[in-house]
């Protein structure tokens, strides 16, 4: 029996030798881009390093904006972009690859009787303009906003698909998505908002327009209260071939599981 | 044999002054790490914009740098523990240290350390979660994460450090001063208040200077009962403070915006080495006395 053991052990050994022989050894893979995606590609470069021996994973937090600049100047190898290119930007031959959606619940007190808002009611909301739930078909009391701080991610998601960037008269920013929930279940008359994966049952997620929030609706993009998370690259040029096992890595289905640990929906 | 012991001697005074730099140079890396990163915020943004700005919008398109709400919101919210919390833990202190039987003082006293070593989380979630409601419930408002709420915890967060500084001022009264008091026909009470107090007020003065401090720096607890909105100060507004400002916004900043944290935590510096400064000067006068 314990030959048997040792025979086997050595078996995995000498195999998972062969099986770090097949991978390449250095490289590096630059990605650009995005803050609000540093969770969900910190997880993968961590795990794709783990992988793979002697790759170097970068990421730099820049936006959307410069990552996607970036990669046309091929100053890295994958731009990261919280939103879908333009068509401008397609022509100059870049292309784009969703690697996962980042759904946003607008969160309620359980107690709270409304249950659906429009687009338009929570932008008026979160600026000022509506402050009594009664505006809204709720009961007679203030509303309360809680949102995120500065530079947090789903501050700036949220902000830039409710159109009310810079506008939000927040009672409470606070740091976290758990403080978020946690004060919204113990304020009956408050409003916040929160990762898709994060929202519990102490908490009620508004449909938006009538559209619940799940995996489902955020995937084929009834939820409007949601952003794709874009994996950018040159049409023409090949990528690196470290950069381009990343590529492969990042859209399978074993990093789906990644994905969804850092609080999105992912595409695959 | 004598050059042995002489060498050993010598060795161990080494060690004893290299352990000892450890810590000055541990102070001196600080202040010149926070002077150095500090610096180029406030001559980005000009000093007099930077201490007395009233808006602060660190991630806006055209940004704002003003602090003057945080520093509002600091000196507002720790003069407000200072208000409530000095005459409660004054008057423990004379209780404690002039009338309480032994064993009373003896438990009492454990409760103090106890509190004192009740972590500044903790303090934080309670307040959070039923201090703020509280609030909310109590005074009819919207919601109770406010200056009010930061206040009450820094009152009961301060009490300790008062309550323990006092005690031991008040303990070094020469009993003959009291006995004195009382022989001329003077009340305990009279003795206590128009002898005792007067004669330990450099290390009463200490206790609150430390108090002071501690309601300065303190961050956790704060940031999860204060709101973190960056409104001037109101009592029953959300407020950010110095200590929270830094807090908050770190770990996702970047740039111009991350540079004026530091200058934020440099100017909270300067705020406490001032008071160090103050407490040094009554702890000096107490110990000359």
């Amino acid at each position: 029996m314990k030959k048997f053991l040792t025979l086997m052990l050595t078996a995995a050994l000498a195999l998972s030798l062969l099986g770090g022989c097949s991978e390449t050894k250095g490289g590096t893979v630059a990605t650009d881009g995005s803050t609000s995606m540093e969770e969900v590609i910190g997880v993968l470069g961590e795990a794709f390093m783990a992988q793979n021996d002697g790759v170097t994973f970068t990421y730099n937090p820049t936006g959307s904006g410069s990552g996607i600049t970036a990669v046309q100047e091929g100053r890295c190898d994958i731009g990261l972009s919280s939103r879908s290119l333009k068509d401008e930007e397609k022509a100059a031959g870049l292309s784009e690859t969703v690697l996962a959606y980042d759904g946003i619940a607008i969160i309620v007190n359980p107690a709270n009787p409304v249950a659906d808002l429009t687009l338009d009611q929570i932008a008026a909301i979160f600026t000022g303009e509506i402050t009594n739930w009664r505006e809204v078909g709720g009961d007679d009391a203030a509303i309360v906003l809680i949102g995120r701080e500065a530079g947090s991610g789903t501050r700036d998601g949220f902000e830039s698909i409710t159109g009310t960037k810079d506008a939000c008269a927040y009672r409470q920013e606070l740091t976290s998505t758990g403080d978020v929930i946690t004060t919204v279940s113990s304020n009956a008359d408050a409003i916040g908002y929160a990762s898709l994966a994060a929202v519990k049952d102490s908490v009620k997620a508004l449909a938006v327009g009538g559209v619940t929030p799940d995996e489902a609706s955020v995937k084929d993009g009834s939820y409007v209260v949601q952003r794709p998370f874009v994996l950018v690259t040159k049409s023409d040029t090949a990528l690196s071939e470290t950069a381009q096992q990343f590529y492969d890595f990042a859209t399978s289905a074993d990093a789906a599981e990644l994905i969804a640990g850092a609080g999105v929906v992912a595409a695959q | 044999m004598k050059n042995r012991k002489q060498l050993a001697e010598n060795a161990v005074h080494g060690v004893f002054l290299l352990l000892g730099l450890i810590t000055v140079g541990c102070v001196l890396l600080i202040t010149v790490y926070l002077i150095i990163s500090g610096i180029p915020a406030i001559r980005q943004i000009g000093l007099f914009n930077f201490l007395f700005g009233r808006e602060w919008a660190s991630t806006a398109a055209e940004p704002a740098f003003g602090i003057l709400p945080f520093i509002l919101t600091s000196i507002y919210g720790t003069v407000g523990a200072i208000i409530l919390g000095v005459p409660v833990g004054f008057m423990t202190a004379v209780y404690l240290a002039k009338v309480a039987p032994p064993r009373v003082k003896a438990a009492a006293a454990h409760a103090v350390s106890l509190l004192a070593g009740i972590p500044s989380v903790v303090c934080g979630l309670i307040g959070m979660r039923v201090l703020v409601p509280g609030i909310r419930a109590l005074f009819n408002v919207p919601d109770g994460a406010s200056l009010l709420a930061a206040i009450i915890v820094l009152a009961v967060m301060i009490l300790p450090s008062i309550i323990n500084v006092s005690i031991t001022a008040l303990e070094a009264v020469p009993k003959e001063y009291e006995e004195a008091s009382l022989a001329l026909g003077a009340t305990p009470v009279e003795t206590y208040f128009r002898v005792s107090v007067p004669a330990a007020k450099s290390g009463i003065a200490a206790a609150v200077v430390l108090g002071v401090g501690r309601a300065v720096g303190e961050a956790m607890a704060v940031m999860m009962v204060a709101g973190n909105a960056a409104n001037m100060p109101s009592l029953f507004e959300s407020v950010r403070f110095l200590t929270t400002a830094v807090a908050s916004e770190m770990s996702y900043s970047g740039g111009l915006q991350r540079q004026a944290l530091f200058s934020i935590a440099l100017v909270l510096f300067l705020f406490i080495m001032l008071i160090n400064a103050v407490l040094n000067f009554f702890l000096k006068r107490s110990k000359e006395k």
